[in-house]
């Protein structure tokens, strides 16, 4: 084989983190050199050690100077792998290893590695030092072999910093106001890196393969949404990403209400399962919880938890949320969702079996003790939330959740629409109660007949599956007739092309994960009720999931396709 | 030739921040010291890897050893230093 360097595929496609994307001038991170495999003895051993000496205060004076450029805890990392380089006892014993006849990087890597071992041992602080050893350890190591320094360079422009992987050391080490994007050969989503640059909102690509190969001062296009990383991207690209920074500034900025163009609201909520999402959400901009999943306290129970210990995990939520509305879902267990005592042991069919709100028929107490929970921490908190039932099939079942619930106190009830005969007959369960909310996910399953653990079957689950959103647009057009509230809660709420879908039926409001919520809002902004509507239209004119989503996208407004960078096979 | 005998009062023993300041005086004074905690070998006091290294909790008593020019001064500083809290002497920025 010849020496060339592979040859780098362009765009170089990674696992991308965020949906951010950037371009710049390529900083490379230098690994660290390995121990020399027979590393020669230097004839002058005098003239060796004069040379780990010097090199170890090169070091230490490079540490010190980069140190006093930085703030903050980069600094203080900075400082103390500084005086460690100038610590008499690493150095001294590297050099009497070297007057004993090894090499220098030989002995240096002894030392390091008796007190790595030491400090590893005593655990706590000291083996949290180790990685700084490692790190004079790696620079003096550069330094007698007449390498560049390893680690990330001091940066002097905006750059895109690309690396094999970057150490927690190394991103310590950043400036992280000049990193524009971070691209590593390794890695992944939830690398330390992929966390650092999540947190800072840093456009990051992942397991981009030969990346960390590109000479510095490249210029390259680093597109997380896509997983790329384009080498001398054209103005065409340059242009591209200005306009998406400009769209990603407006949705962030953007805290209002969910509405149409025209003013029409269509509330956007959040999906919680625990008191710590709930918290989270609260802090997002969303308008309150759209379903709050109740089974989450349930599980790995050997019974249910008492009504004092439900009260207060649903108070902690309602007060997490204000006066902000919060929607509750009762238990919605079985399936694929078993608990040790609510679970029928000989269902052959589970998920047609006694689940979700049908465990009323073989332990009435359960739903009970969960009604009355809530409605004590609407009375602990002052604040009142909605209530609904998930697997509600007949109008007699929506009767009988609304009675139980009022008995307690609660005053808005609903039931989740998830199974075909409830959306065919959506008027009458909807005379029953005070709102219903659409769970996509289940009333695809049912009415596919598809399992929705089976994954060789999710061609058929496919949200755009015209039967699937014949029993959608029934719903809410029931809804509008009975002018009450349908809402949707599954996977689907969290599409932008579906929000502007499922808007245009006249549903009101959306509930999904807090992060996808920014995008919703904008691609609802920039449509009309009317707009939408035709959207509607065309999507339910279509013959196949395909082909369904494909004249959604068509009749959406164009720049919302390219600002989201909305594709057909998504 | 010097000896001192003094118990540790950082809070948090002779670790991170209290070792540091102690082994960066040593260092400064230009004077070679030893410290060493019971029978133990004396490490040089100058090197904070090995003073970190003996794990020196709050309340040992430690011995100090210099020589030379100037080394009871240096001793008597170094002592002072250790029977404060130098954990507690951190300053709000």
């Amino acid at each position: 084989m010849s020496s060339a360097p592979a040859r780098i595929h362009d765009p170089i496609v990674g696992v991308g983190v965020g949906r951010g994307a950037a371009i710049g001038p390529v900083v490379t991170v230098v690994e660290a050199v390995g121990t020399p495999v027979d590393e020669p003895v230097s004839v002058d051993r005098d003239a060796t050690a004069a040379l780990v000496t010097q090199a170890f205060d090169d070091v230490a004076a490079a540490l010190r100077s980069r140190a006093q450029s930085l703030t903050g805890a980069g600094a203080a990392i900075l400082q103390a792998t500084s005086a460690m380089a100038l610590d008499p006892a690493l150095r001294g014993q590297t050099v009497a290893k070297v007057a004993a006849g090894l090499g220098p990087v030989t002995a240096l890597d002894e030392v390091v590695g008796q007190f790595a071992q030491m400090f590893t041992a005593a655990g706590g602080y000291l083996a949290e030092r180790v990685t700084d050893l490692r790190s004079v350890r790696d620079r003096v190591a550069a330094r007698l072999l007449g390498l560049p320094e390893p680690g990330v360079p001091a940066l002097t422009e905006p750059s895109v910093v690309v690396a094999n992987d970057l150490s927690p050391a190394d991103t310590a080490a950043l400036d992280l106001a000049l990193v524009l994007a971070i691209a590593t050969d390794r890695g992944g989503p939830t690398s330390h890196t992929a966390i650092i640059a999540g947190q800072n909102g840093i456009p990051c690509v992942t397991q981009a393969a030969g990346v960390s190969s590109m000479p510095s001062g490249t210029v390259v296009a680093v597109d997380a949404a896509a997983g790329t990383v384009t080498t001398n991207p054209g103005p065409e690209v340059v242009e591209a990403f200005r306009r998406r920074a400009d769209i990603a500034r407006t949705l962030a900025e953007d805290t209002s209400p969910g509405a149409l163009a025209d003013g029409t609201a269509v509330a956007l909520l959040a999906n919680v399962g625990t008191a710590d999402d709930a918290a989270r959400a609260a802090a997002q901009a969303v308008e309150g919880v759209g379903l709050f999943r109740t089974e989450v306290l349930f599980l790995d129970r050997a019974v249910a938890p008492s009504r004092a210990e439900q009260a207060a995990a649903y108070a902690a939520v309602l007060t997490s949320f204000g006066d902000r509305k919060v929607v509750v879902r009762t238990l919605d267990a079985g399936a694929d969702k078993p608990l040790a005592f609510a679970t029928m042991p000989d269902e052959e069919n589970p998920a047609l079996g006694v689940r979700a709100y049908r465990l009323v028929r073989t332990l009435p107490d359960l739903l009970d003790t969960q009604l009355g929970a809530i409605a004590d921490a609407a009375a602990a908190t002052g604040h009142m939330p909605w209530v609904m039932a998930p697997m509600i099939a007949t109008p007699a079942e929506a009767r009988d959740f609304a009675r139980r619930a009022r008995g307690h106190g609660l005053t808005t009830v609903g039931v989740m629409v998830e199974i075909p005969a409830a959306a065919l007959r959506a008027d009458t369960i909807l005379a029953e109660v005070d709102f219903v909310s659409i769970g996509t996910n289940d009333l695809a399953q049912y009415t596919m007949a598809t399992d929705r653990l089976r994954g060789e079957l999710a061609d058929l689950l496919d949200p755009f599956s015209p039967p699937v959103l014949d029993l959608v647009a029934a719903t809410a057009a029931a809804g509008v007739r009975a002018g009450k509230p349908v809402g949707v809660c599954g996977e689907s709420a969290s599409d932008p092309l579906m929000a502007v879908f499922l808007a245009g039926l006249g549903i009101s409001s959306l509930s999904m994960g807090p992060a996808a919520v920014p995008a919703v809002r904008y691609a609802l902004a920039h449509h009309t009720a009317q707009h939408a509507a035709a959207v509607a239209r065309a999507t339910l004119e279509a013959s196949s999931a395909h082909d369904a989503r494909a004249a959604a996208l068509a009749a959406l407004d164009a720049d919302v396709v390219e600002a989201l960078s909305l594709r057909p096979g998504a | 030739m010097g000896t001192r005998h003094v118990v540790v009062a950082s809070s948090a023993g002779l670790h991170a921040r209290p070792a540091s300041i102690f082994t960066s005086a040593v260092a400064a004074s230009g004077v070679p010291v030893t410290l060493a905690v019971g029978d133990g070998a004396p490490v040089d006091a100058a090197s904070i890897l090995l003073v970190m290294s003996l794990g020196i909790p709050r309340g040992t008593e430690v011995r100090l050893d210099a020589e030379g020019d100037g080394a009871d001064r240096v001793l008597d500083e170094l002592v002072a230093l250790l029977e404060t809290d130098l954990d507690a002497e951190e300053v709000a920025p």
